[in-house]
């Protein structure tokens, strides 16, 4: 490390115990200039950007006819094995592909060799003959180590469809590496910090968890010295600090390319960078030596490289994750502990990037919403969900005071102190099917096998609420069991054959890791229950005595009204679960969590359960996250969302994801009041308890005539549970099941 | 599920949807004796409302109107039996529900209808209750009934949406069916009374947007310095289906929609004749 070197770069910061030691949090709050002034520095693409973009246009429209466009089927992916890429080299601002051409895919075998092999045979590609006896006869992959842990129980309920999803054949993602330490201390530093947490664990005495680190900890470090060598083959030093914006910029950057050259994850999010560069951004305005264009234009181009992230993958996962998302989630706003805002100009600078390169579903933008932010942003985001429905919104009064002010979201709605925290990602559990399996002791309502516990099943005519009730609490306390003990299968297995050594060389050395369970299906569950204690609900047997239907007789309050005789059902199921779920040890000691999130796998989920009792009929999509069942929120969006903040976050601090989609409409009020009513609106939703709001403005005429012209609406982006997606780019049968969700007339 | 309420529960739904004999032994709505308000009849309810008066609201939809508009868009609020009979404590239980949302959004309680003041005893204990919880009251009314709206009753209404659907009296008679005077007598009264009113304007092409008629209501309200807005509010046939449903013989179908460029012009006259409007 060069003396003058880091003395250059940390020229004109404030701010001492980041000096000292890795403190993202401290040199942000020391330096960001918070900004609650009206966005009219705001500025439009510069001329490089437009040529970069326009470069893209071509592929963006044959992925859109044709799906996958090139993969590169002989060289499995690191950090190293793929010489530069360039989109236009002359134009591009900010440099790094994952391969060495835009839109080429790579592969990564060591999460799992199927899914490889899947994803090739989809595209009609054949695979090395090399590589395939690679990881066939030589190199074990994680998902053949789960596979040799799981129990017959695990495969059962995992082909049953009561777990699915799990991340036992993919990478687990949603670990956020702190790609900000890049920029600000450059990889010599890390290095040097990482052989101090190594010395410290060489003192110890070698029990298999000191063993582990140790070998984790040499990774990390061949993994710094990697991506020192990836950046030096586009000619940059990152073993230094940034000394410039463009610099910051561009070694951000380069941690995040590593991480998703070595990382097929479900979830890549990239953090919480926009207020960390901006301090670059404002140093460098100051000293004269970038403009606004170029300032823009810098973040533009990150964008850019952001939105063009792409992974190989099976069709069965696209089925599940539909429109080849990665979640490049970047969080953007919220409030700094000492009361100020953390919104800056380059808070406005990265949401602009919807203006100046179109609506697009990633990064994955995620506002971090306080009641407290400056009313001008507050405006501007809803503005901008109005024109593109592209944004999400999370509760940042609600996480705050559990994650401190330097937390970024994984995914969807997971919340993680950045370089300090990650989490063993597990997919979900269908709560509704295990309703059924309850009634009808462990055997599954679609093929009659024991699947659960051979328990009693329901008897006589009529189902009695508190006999299902203790029934479905004795099946989630198996199901809880059973799942906790699939995640230690996955999350062993992952960490041993497919440790994320970049990932993890960005983060402290002992990390609070989390164990974040998830539940579908929670609406129809509590509906169902909800019939059973208020209408009558006769079971109708096969001959084998199996219930696989149900004769409803009477009203009963749905989940979605704000009615709390139903809402209580179902904020009582997320604690019985969570509760359940923390009776079982997890793998590392990590923190149980839930999630209330289903991504796309809303319609995965239905097909694979049988009729409910709220009068579901098999094989109808559930509703995604944690919204009500379509059509049943038939009191406005009010009472809607209103029932979901319901929902304690203390039981699935994982999150809980809702999305409302709202009819743009002609009103008689200004833009103003529009805007301030909107502004309104999310403020009480937030601060009665919601915790997420995917908001759409869209009619479903306009996405009706999307599904029959595509052609005419490539960037026409929609946001469904947790992320963002081009509509263009979902399966028919998941447009249909878009169309069908409520849209609420009366707020736009 | 929304198919049909238990009794006594108040209906989920929204204003567009059809509503017919919830309660087939209900009064006809000319005979009915309004009692003591302990229960009423209810067609539905919305919620996040943002046109029923300032803010974000629950705007409840009272059944029962001696009107007849031809352009009226929720027939099946004519008759009380159409509605579902609610007891007063179910609907004030159910807006508690709502009353902690709706005061963080400045917003609060419409009562509308049908014509909420046929059943002026409900109605006002409703309104007691939402001040009680802290709420803004809006009564949306014809104000053809305006007499039975006391001193008191308006005492508890923070704004009046006044619906002025005509100027000339066989103009209003040949839409509703009814007479002006009591409408303009109320609208007097609640100037009188400094009370706040946004009065409401329903432009019907071919019936309604005879620039004399326009003007004659502009010049009225102009003068009427408790009169915050003038809101044209533009016909559309959302309620064609409910008039085919009951079998009722509905003559607007041939009727278009106010374009934005008509109501463009009607604003524009209430403007030049002095008003507030939107």
């Amino acid at each position: 490390m060069s003396d003058t070197t880091t003395t250059d770069s940390r020229r004109g910061f404030a701010g001492r115990r980041w000096r000292r030691e890795i403190d993202l949090r401290d040199f942000i709050v020391s330096n960001v200039t918070p900004f609650t002034d009206e966005p009219g520095f705001l500025v439009g693409p510069s001329g490089r950007t437009r040529a970069v973009w326009e470069r893209l246009q071509p592929f963006f429209r044959e992925e859109i006819a044709n799906g996958v466009l090139d993969v590169d089927a002989t060289t499995p992916s690191s950090l190293t094995s793929h010489g530069p890429g360039y989109i236009d080299r002359d134009n591009e601002v900010v440099a790094g592909l994952q391969t060495d051409r835009p839109f080429r895919r790579a592969i990564m075998p060591v999460g799992g060799f199927r899914m490889v092999e899947a994803g090739l045979e989809a595209t009609g590609r054949e695979l090395d003959p090399v590589v395939r006896d690679a990881f066939t006869k030589y190199r074990k992959t994680h998902n053949d180590g789960v596979f040799d842990l799981y129990t017959p129980e695990i495969r059962a309920c995992r082909s049953s469809h009561i777990i699915t999803g799990l991340p036992d054949a993919y990478g687990r993602g949603r670990i956020i590496g702190d790609y900000r330490r890049v920029a600000l201390y450059g990889v010599d530093r890390l290095v040097e910090v990482k052989k101090a947490e190594r010395a410290g664990v060489d003192s110890r005495w070698p029990t298999d968890e000191v063993l582990r680190l140790r070998e984790e900890l040499a990774d990390q470090l061949r993994a710094l010295a990697d991506l020192k060598e990836m950046a030096a083959s586009y000619g940059f030093d990152v073993g230094r600090p940034a000394t410039t914006a463009r610099e910051a910029v561009q070694w951000t950057y380069f941690g995040y390319l590593g991480a998703v050259k070595e990382s097929n994850g479900a979830a890549m999010s990239v953090g919480r960078i926009s207020s960390f560069l901006d301090v670059y951004i404002e140093r460098d305005l100051a000293e004269g030596t970038l403009t606004e264009v170029e300032a823009q234009e810098l973040v533009d181009q990150l964008v850019i490289k952001l939105r063009i992230v792409r992974f190989l993958r099976s069709p069965e996962y696209d089925a599940l994750f539909s429109g080849d998302p990665y979640w490049a989630t970047e969080s953007v706003g919220g409030m700094a502990l000492d009361g100020r805002t953390l919104v800056t100009r380059s808070s406005y600078r990265m949401l602009h990037t919807l203006t100046n390169l179109g609506p697009a579903p990633e990064p994955n933008l995620t506002v971090l919403w306080s009641t407290r932010l400056p009313d001008a942003f507050k405006r501007y985001c809803l503005a901008l969900s109005r024109d593109t429905s592209s944004l999400q919104y999370e509760n940042d009064d609600l996480m705050l005071p559990k994650y401190g002010d330097d937390y970024g979201i994984a995914c969807c709605v997971s919340a993680m102190r950045l370089g300090r925290q990650m989490q063993f990602f597990g997919a979900r559990v269908n709560l509704a099917k295990c309703l059924l399996y309850a009634i009808n002791g462990g055997r599954d309502e679609m093929t009659g096998k024991q699947i659960g516990p051979a328990n009693r099943p329901v008897e006589g005519d009529v189902l009695d609420y508190d006999d299902v009730l203790a029934k479905y609490d004795a099946m989630m306390a198996w199901l809880a069991r059973t799942y906790v003990h699939a995640m230690n299968c996955i999350h062993y297995s992952h960490d041993r054959y497919n440790y994320e050594r970049l990932l993890m060389a960005l983060h402290d050395r002992d990390v609070v890791r989390t164990m974040a369970f998830g539940i579908a299906g929670l609406s129809i569950a509590a509906d169902s229950l909800s019939a059973i204690r208020h209408a009558v609900v006769k079971p109708l047997r096969t001959e084998d005595g199996l219930v696989v239907d149900y004769e409803i007789d009477g009203p009963f309050p749905t989940f979605g009204n704000n009615d709390p005789r139903v809402d209580d059902i179902a904020a009582d199921l997320v604690k019985r679960f969570m509760n359940h779920l923390r009776e079982h040890p997890t793998y590392r000691g990590a923190v149980h969590t839930q999630s209330v999130l289903t991504i796309t796998s809303n319609v995965v989920y239905g097909k694979h359960t049988g009729n409910t009792p709220d009068g579901r009929r098999t094989g109808e999509p559930f509703a995604p996250g944690a919204n009500p069942m379509h059509g049943r929120d038939a009191s406005g969006w009010l009472a809607s969302c209103l029932s979901v903040a319901r929902l304690d976050y203390d039981d699935a601090q994982d999150g809980i994801s809702y999305t409302l989609s709202i009819v743009p409409s002609a009103t008689r009020l200004s833009e103003e009041e529009g805007l301030a009513g909107a502004v309104n609106a999310l403020d009480m939703f937030f601060s009665q308890g919601g915790f997420h709001m995917n908001l759409n403005v869209v009619s479903p005429e306009t996405l009706r005539d999307a599904m029959d012209h595509p052609d005419r609406y490539p960037q026409l982006t929609v946001r469904v549970s947790g992320y963002a997606v081009n509509f263009v780019r979902l399966t028919r049968e998941q447009q249909l099941d878009v169309i069908g969700r409520t849209f609420h007339g009366g707020l736009a | 599920m929304t198919a049909r309420p238990a009794a006594g529960e108040l209906e989920e739904g929204r204003r567009h949807d059809l509503r017919r004999d919830r309660s087939p032994d209900a009064p006809d709505t000319e005979s009915f004796a309004d009692g003591d308000g302990a229960f009423g009849y209810v067609h539905s309810y919305e919620t996040g409302s943002r046109l029923d008066g300032p803010g974000i609201r629950v705007t409840l939809f009272l059944s029962g109107c001696p009107l007849r508009c031809r352009y009226c868009h929720n027939p099946d609020t004519w008759h009380l039996r159409h509605g579902s009979r609610v007891p007063v404590e179910r609907v004030v239980g159910r807006l508690g529900d709502f009353a902690p949302a709706l005061r963080a959004m400045k917003g609060g309680l419409t009562i509308s209808g049908g014509e909420p003041m046929v059943q002026a005893a409900f109605a006002g204990r409703i309104f007691r209750a939402a001040k009680g919880l802290g709420l803004h009251t809006a009564l949306d009314t014809s104000g053809l009934l305006g007499e039975r709206a006391s001193d008191g009753f308006l005492g508890l209404v923070d704004l009046v949406l006044l619906d002025v659907k005509a100027w000339r009296e066989e103009t209003y008679r040949r839409l509703t069916r009814r007479e002006i005077a009591p409408t303009l007598r109320f609208a007097e009264r609640l100037a009188a009374l400094g009370k706040p009113v946004w009065v409401r304007y329903v432009l019907v092409p071919g019936l309604t947007d005879d620039p004399a008629e326009i003007d004659g209501v502009a010049g009225f309200v102009a003068a009427m310095p408790n009169v915050e807005w003038v809101e044209v509010l533009p016909f559309h046939q959302l309620g064609a289906f409910k008039w085919a449903e009951l079998g009722l013989d509905y003559d607007l179908s041939d009727t278009p929609p106010a374009s934005s460029e008509l109501v463009a012009r009607a604003v524009g006259r209430f403007r030049d004749a002095g008003c507030i409007a939107r």
